[in-house]
């Protein structure tokens, strides 16, 4: 298995992204925030997920921060805030 | 029972489905509908996204600490998806317990709660065709911030 995770993106974000999942390498060690950095470093649009607007994450289903460590095979979804109810 | 689903729902069926073991003295139920007036004045319909089982993990949480602060008997969450017209039933909570207290409270609790931390998110459909996202509003997050525990 190579040393990947899937990233996820819903609402706004998918929108913008025109991307619902890709899958990225990671580095031993690596973050959830080197994961929003490789792919803010892409430019437009991908630099939303570093704009003004807040980027909520979860690793693995889980609320998390941007400090959060990645293991390969873990799924990071980042998305808007909540308006669900 | 937690579920997300496309379909409607009836709310007389899922309230009589909480109740009638004798000991429960107390339902309380909230049903959420799509109104017109949200951050637009002419909203027509709803588009409401999920993210698949994380949505239901974060409601099974709030339930098992809805159980952990107030005697409850019973408690159903349905949530639906998809489109959803003006008028339309977009969420229920119903809590029986044996008393009304516990019950008002778990309902508004987790109707609180699952509004700023399940991940749902609704995109208005107004009237000329245009849709946007909802933006989260401040006083949810004020109302779910007034639950939290020392």
């Amino acid at each position: 298995m190579s040393d990947t995770v899937t990233v996820k993106f819903f609402a706004r974000l998918r929108e913008t992204l025109q991307t619902d999942e890709l899958e990225l390498p990671i580095s031993t060690q690596g973050t959830v925030s080197d994961v929003i950095e490789s792919l803010a470093s892409r430019g437009a649009p991908w630099d939303v997920l570093q704009g003004d607007q807040p980027v909520m994450i979860a690793v693995n289903q889980t609320m998390a921060r941007p400090t959060q460590p990645l293991s390969p095979g873990d799924e990071v979804a980042l998305f808007p805030p909540v308006t669900g109810g | 029972m937690i579920r997300i689903q496309t379909e409607d729902f009836d709310i007389g069926e899922q309230t009589r489905a909480l109740g009638g073991t004798g000991d429960t003295g107390a339902i309380a139920t909230f049903t959420g509908l799509v109104r017109t007036r949200g951050d637009r004045q002419d909203v027509r319909a709803l588009f409401l996204e999920h993210y698949p089982g994380m949505t239901e993990s974060v409601i099974e949480d709030l339930v098992t600490q809805a159980r952990e602060r107030w005697s409850i008997q019973a408690v159903r969450v349905i949530h639906r998806v998809g489109e959803l017209a003006l008028g339309e039933q977009i969420v229920f909570v119903g809590v029986a317990s044996a008393h009304r207290g516990d019950a008002f409270a778990a309902c508004e609790f987790l109707m609180d709660a699952l509004k700023t931390s399940a991940p749902f998110w609704k995109k208005e459909i107004t009237v000329d065709g245009e849709s946007h996202w909802v933006e989260q509003k401040a006083s949810d997050r004020d109302k779910a911030k007034n639950w939290q525990q020392d």
